[in-house]
């Protein structure tokens, strides 16, 4: 009963995602998704699927990856979910076999069709979004209190942002000062991370300035002439085009091509940059270990 | 043209007149000097804004005259370069197919090029954004691979090149078949999947003069045949049974300008991913104004495949600065309403 009052004061307080749960004595829990469905379990879910890695991660950094019985097909941290049935990824999910596995509840992002097909087929959903930093710790209390472990998800959250305080505070440390001009590539479109994308807020919590301005969105598509015009000092990119930079028309000349001031991560680094989950302590390290060696 | 098939030839646009000379000879300059002043205003359009282009032009500096010459030049010539090749396709393919509708693409030659461009960057981890001139060689000899492949496999479907409703029939089916494996490649590969989708929609940003250089030699290597069999495209538009009996080899001049078309559209592809309508629209805006011989077409739809890439590429790059748009998508919305134009107009005036 505390228990679930404290969830209570927990949805309140914290939770804007899953908007005030509506929890009973001894009934049902009541929960409101990102999608504005109601949500109404009998019983904490033991049976859970995710179909996006930052949510099996959330899970799963909660300590309960034992109730997941399937996940995403990129879900692959941490390494024993990677033995789990894959269920495709969240726009094209396998619905057939999601059903089958009789799950208590599938956790998703922004999904309209999959979401609106498991629930015709009476699958329970619980959608959330995550696309800013602080939708991390929403996150993770909306799936705490769905799961019933609303003490882990204090806990975790509180880990989250001392871990990224501590980061971001011994990063400036490291950094001395230095305010880099940065450039982070997405993929070779060229796609940019913008300031108000997760990529860009961790970015800014480094003292790193982005090339890319708040109007351009969070992933734009960028003319390649924009990146040459604005002459970042470090350029973020994927170990494939590190070393084809200097061949793309004019880049010889920006000056991270041409003092080699480019960071690159290995696929299992770069998860943690990208995936706005329990990690984001481990992506900032790696991004800030990145920029005290090569910032000028 | 067989008289079973579907593909009617009572709508036939291609005639052996032959423009007059001084009015031929002026509608190529004109499209000359839109080409020129396309050129020149795409030196003053991209990130920037158009003032500070032009201060850039007047008093250049190191760093502008890397954006002005080695950004916006080369890419400005090499659309043009691109729209060339593919104005030059669809004039091959409506002439050998004699029907307004053919494209360059349309023997699946796109698809399987953009296939062959997919394994060869999957086998060399490599990505296409800036290749040095093995890379470019590489990627354009798969291309051409991949459209040979298309092709061979759309005739062998079809059972030779005789049977034009058959060629067109395997061609889409051809087409179809490898754009399901690419797609099934990228999927295997994620973490290329957006910037292959965003290539395959067409993309111009990465044009250096080492992309220049390859377009334009294989613009020449294209061109000079196409004109020189020209002949025989002309006397196919009098029937087949004309064109043989006129001592035309249907099957070797197929064969050749098949190859010719396929190389157009494998470099095209490889440079500058799948650019669609400019090959189908450009033959029909010279028909709109003239009436040509396929040897005065062969030269003038590639001066406007050339003109219309290069306005698109601007259109692209202009209406959301300092993004941009995918330059297929542009050329998709311009020759779609174009040719909805056309169908409007025709229905009119039924």
């Amino acid at each position: 009963m505390s228990h679930r009052l404290l969830l209570l004061a927990l949805g309140l307080g914290m939770s804007s995602l899953a908007a005030a749960p509506m929890v009973l004595a001894d009934g049902p829990i009541v929960l409101r998704d990102a999608a504005q469905h109601e949500l109404r379990l009998e019983h904490p879910p033991h049976r859970v699927i995710t179909l996006l890695p930052s949510l099996t991660e959330t899970v799963c950094a909660l300590h309960e990856c034992a109730r997941l019985i399937a996940t995403d097909r990129y879900s692959n941290w941490p390494e024993s979910v990677q033995a789990l049935p894959k269920t495709g990824g969240l726009d094209d999910a396998q619905i057939e076999l999601i059903v089958s596995l009789k799950p208590d509840v599938v956790i998703l992002a922004h999904a309209p069709r999959v979401t609106d097909r498991l629930r015709e087929l009476g699958v329970p959903t619980f959608v959330v979004e995550t696309h800013t930093y602080a939708d991390i710790s929403r996150t993770v209390s909306a799936i705490g209190e769905l799961l019933a472990v609303g003490d882990h998800a204090i806990a975790l959250n509180r880990d989250i942002e001392n871990s990224v305080a501590a980061a971001a505070e011994s990063a400036k440390r490291s950094l001395r000062g230095r305010t880099p001009l940065v450039y982070y590539e997405v993929d070779s479109g060229p796609y940019g991370a913008g300031p108000e994308s997760f990529i860009g807020e961790l970015l800014a919590r480094l003292g790193a300035r982005n090339i890319l301005t708040q109007d351009l969105g969070p992933f734009p598509k960028l003319n390649p002439e924009y990146v040459v015009r604005h002459n970042p000092d470090v350029i973020f990119v994927s170990p494939q085009e590190a070393s084809n930079l200097d061949h793309r028309p004019g880049w010889d000349q920006v000056r991270a091509v041409r003092e080699k001031r480019i960071c690159s991560f290995a696929p299992q680094v770069r998860d943690t940059i990208v995936r706005a989950g329990p990690r984001v302590a481990e992506g900032l390290e790696a991004m800030a270990d990145c920029l005290e060696r090569v910032a000028p | 043209m067989n008289a079973a098939s579907p593909i009617a030839s009572n709508e036939l646009h291609l005639r052996t007149d032959e423009a007059a000379l001084p009015r031929y000879a002026l509608w190529l300059m004109a499209w000359a000097a839109v080409t020129v002043l396309l050129t020149a205003v795409s030196l003053s359009v991209g990130t920037s804004s158009i003032r500070t282009s032009l201060k850039w032009l007047m008093s250049p500096d190191a760093s502008s005259n890397i954006v002005l010459w080695h950004i916006r030049l080369p890419r400005a010539i090499g659309a043009w370069f691109a729209g060339a090749l593919l104005g030059l396709g669809g004039a091959i393919a409506q002439g050998l197919f004699r029907n307004p509708l053919a494209e360059p693409y349309l023997l699946g030659s796109a698809s399987g090029a953009a296939l062959g461009v997919t394994l060869g960057l999957l086998a060399a981890d490599a990505s296409l954004s800036g290749l040095a001139w093995t890379g470019e060689l590489g990627v354009t000899g798969c291309a051409f691979v991949g459209a040979c492949v298309a092709i061979a496999l759309t005739l062998a479907l079809s059972r030779g090149v005789l049977q034009t409703a058959s060629l067109l029939l395997a061609g889409v089916v051809v087409a179809f078949l490898l754009s399901a494996i690419t797609s099934l490649l990228l999927l295997s590969s994620p973490e290329t999947w957006r910037a292959m989708q965003a290539f395959l929609l067409g993309s111009t940003g990465f044009i250096s003069w080492r992309s220049v250089t390859l377009l334009m030699v294989i613009f020449v290597i294209c061109a000079v045949p196409t004109v020189l069999l020209s002949r025989g495209l002309d006397a196919l538009t009098l029937g087949e049974e004309t064109a043989q009996s006129l001592g035309i080899s249907l099957p070797a001049l197929r064969l050749a300008l098949l190859t010719l078309l396929s190389l157009a559209t494998a470099t095209t592809v490889a440079q500058v991913g799948i650019i669609g309508f400019v090959g189908l629209v450009a033959p029909h805006l010279v028909r709109e104004s003239l009436r040509v011989s396929q040897r005065q077409m062969l030269v003038a739809a590639p001066l406007c495949g050339g003109t219309l890439l290069q306005a698109a590429d601007l259109v692209s790059r202009w209406v959301i600065r300092p993004a941009e748009l995918p330059v297929g998508v542009v050329t998709a919305c311009l020759g779609g309403s174009y040719l909805v134009l056309l169908l409007w107009r025709r229905a009119r005036n039924a």
